[in-house]
């Protein structure tokens, strides 16, 4: 039985070469090859391939920025020429990943060890917590990629009013309304900048340049008034938290 | 070590003329006291000879030993000391060369607190004055030492700012090349070729080294061709520089973090084909590079615009001028400008 394969790099001579060393695997199919994240993600939904080839720096989403994006995503072999913090990442979970240049052995050595990890779960675990990971780092920690429908969002972080648990999804609020997204509150608790965000309530984080002012909201409890007119609540322990950061 | 006054002509003619002066004037001085000429002369000469011969021990001490500001008083001691010593050889010498003259004996012996304190103020005077002249010397040392110094690090830091080269470009340089071995050796050769020459010229050596607009245009053009190769027809390029401004300079290696920037700029926020253009102008005294790139304002986060290549290229330029106005950024509508401009001589 042969598998499917799609390609993912910006770049159309780095995409052949891995074209030119997948041929000598009879049994492997490229199903499509893609210059960036949005043909990626499309060509994924398509053909649901067993492995993906993935560049990491491509134009307006990244690899890692793409994978989020998909909920069950299938094996990833990275290819990447530089990039420190990714490949600390890719170390401390124990994901292979390709150097750039790379040369037919090393390609292959890659592939023997995706067919061997290929009928266990690890990989898919080892994914979610590589991504986990570098969501703390530049740029995924500027700015949320969101799935609205088939168009992808991209959300420069500056541009969040605010943030709302809902069950397992996370509520992006911006001046175009919110969008969902896949993520728990203590994920982009971490993930955004503790100087520009604050978890004012379990179900809430604030960006701080868009508060008002704080009124009292029945005993105890506080409300927090935006720009944009929202108002949203603030918790008996999430009051100090805020004052002591807005210096009040 | 700071040089001894004595090594220099002036401090050597002055310190000869004030020597003269005060032996002409011990000589008038003790011909008002009624002695005769020839006496006057013999004890002015000796007093003197050995109050010279002190001073320039004085001064060579100093050379190799400053106290320090609170030590001073040991200046004054040396002084005293030497002082006793240059009186009491003094007297020695004359009493010998004037043993039968009774009266010039008495005249020393009632003279000698107004012959010791005399001395001791003259001592004290080029003793004071070369202290000074060692101060200043170390101070001034301190000084030059302290340019060197900075002007080390600004050549280092120069260096290491036209050196930056991001390894993200080499390594996927090198892949596009492997990937061209394969199918298309003929084009692997040539990519080697500017490739080697584009790495040539970013470990060029010389210090503050200017090139003319022509060389740097012919330099970037080997690293665009570079990028061409890369990105396909994704990339494409527009360099307007006539003619006339050939001959006009700049500092090495400066316009292509200028270019790397608006490339991955523009490459990386629109999955569209771009188009980066270069213009070079003249205006007043200056040669004005303007660079201009696509980006998407709804995603684009400011900062951006402004990476690490931009900064060292505004490092730079202040390194050399001492102005920050020379690199301008401007983002409208969709199109982010860049602008430096080069002084010229």
């Amino acid at each position: 039985m042969s598998s499917k394969v799609i390609i993912i790099d910006d770049e159309p001579l780095a995409r052949s070469i891995v074209i030119e060393y997948i041929q000598h695997f009879p049994d492997l199919v490229v199903s499509q090859v893609c210059s960036n994240g949005f043909e990626g993600l499309k060509a994924i939904q398509q053909y649901k391939p067993d492995l993906i080839i993935l560049d990491i720096q491509m134009p307006k989403i990244n690899g890692f920025e793409m994978l989020e994006l998909i909920e069950n995503p299938p094996a990833v072999i990275f290819a990447t020429a530089f990039d420190e913090y990714a490949i600390k990442a890719f170390e401390a979970h124990a994901i292979d990943y390709l150097l750039k240049p790379f040369n037919q052995d090393r390609f292959e050595k890659a592939i023997k060890k995706w067919r061997e990890q290929k009928n266990s779960s690890a990989g898919e675990k080892q994914t979610k917590q590589l991504l986990d990971d570098v969501a703390l780092t530049a740029p995924q920690n500027q700015r949320i990629v969101i799935k609205d429908g088939s168009k992808i969002k991209i959300i420069p972080v500056q541009d969040i009013f605010y943030l709302e648990a809902a069950d397992d999804f996370v509520k992006v609020f911006t001046k175009e309304g919110y969008f969902l997204k896949n993520k728990t509150m203590s994920h982009f608790e971490q993930v955004l900048d503790p100087s520009q965000f604050v978890r004012s309530h379990r179900s809430y984080i604030i960006n701080l340049q868009q508060i008002t002012r704080i009124d009292p909201y029945e005993k105890d409890n506080h409300v927090a008034i935006l720009r944009s007119g929202a108002k949203v609540p603030v918790s008996r322990t999430g009051y100090p938290k805020l004052k002591a950061i807005l210096g009040l | 070590m700071a040089t001894s006054p004595l090594s220099v002509t002036r401090f050597r003619i002055i310190f000869s003329i004030c020597w003269l002066i005060i032996i002409a004037d011990q000589i008038f001085l003790l011909r008002w006291f009624g002695l005769s000429w020839k006496i006057a002369i013999i004890d002015s000469a000796v007093n003197d000879a050995l109050l010279i011969a002190a001073c320039l021990l004085i001064i060579m001490m100093l050379h190799y030993y400053l106290p320090q500001k609170e030590k001073y008083f040991h200046l004054v001691s040396w002084c005293i000391l030497i002082t006793v010593l240059v009186i009491l050889l003094t007297k020695v010498i004359l009493k010998n060369i004037f043993i039968d003259d009774a009266e010039y004996q008495i005249f020393f012996s009632r003279s000698i607190w107004i012959r010791s304190s005399m001395d001791f103020l003259m001592l004290g005077c080029f003793v004071l004055i070369s202290v000074i002249w060692y101060n200043w010397q170390e101070q001034s040392e301190q000084e030059e030492r302290k340019q060197d110094a900075e002007k080390l690090s600004k050549e280092a830091e120069l260096f290491k700012l036209r050196q930056q080269l991001q390894p993200h470009f080499l390594f996927n340089s090198l892949n596009s090349i492997n990937a061209l071995i394969g199918s298309r050796p003929e084009e692997a050769r040539k990519m080697v070729q500017q490739l080697s020459d584009f790495l040539r010229g970013t470990i060029k050596k010389e210090e503050h080294q200017w090139v003319t607009l022509k060389e740097e245009l012919q330099y970037l053009q080997l690293y665009l061709d570079i990028e061409k190769v890369r990105f396909g027809h994704r990339l494409s390029t527009v360099i307007e520089a006539d003619e006339a401004l050939d001959e006009l300079k700049l500092p090495a290696l400066l316009l292509q973090p200028i270019m790397e920037n608006a490339i991955k700029f523009g490459l990386y926020d629109t999955i569209d084909e771009i188009t980066i253009s270069l213009k070079a102008s003249k205006e007043e005294n200056n040669l004005v590079i303007t660079v201009t790139n696509p980006f998407d304002p709804e995603t684009s986060t400011p900062k951006q615009g402004t990476g690490f290549g931009l900064q060292s290229v505004q490092r730079r330029l202040y390194l050399l001028f001492a102005r920050t106005d020379l690199v301008n950024t401007e983002a409208k509508e969709n199109i982010f400008t860049t602008t430096i401009k080069i002084p010229q001589a």
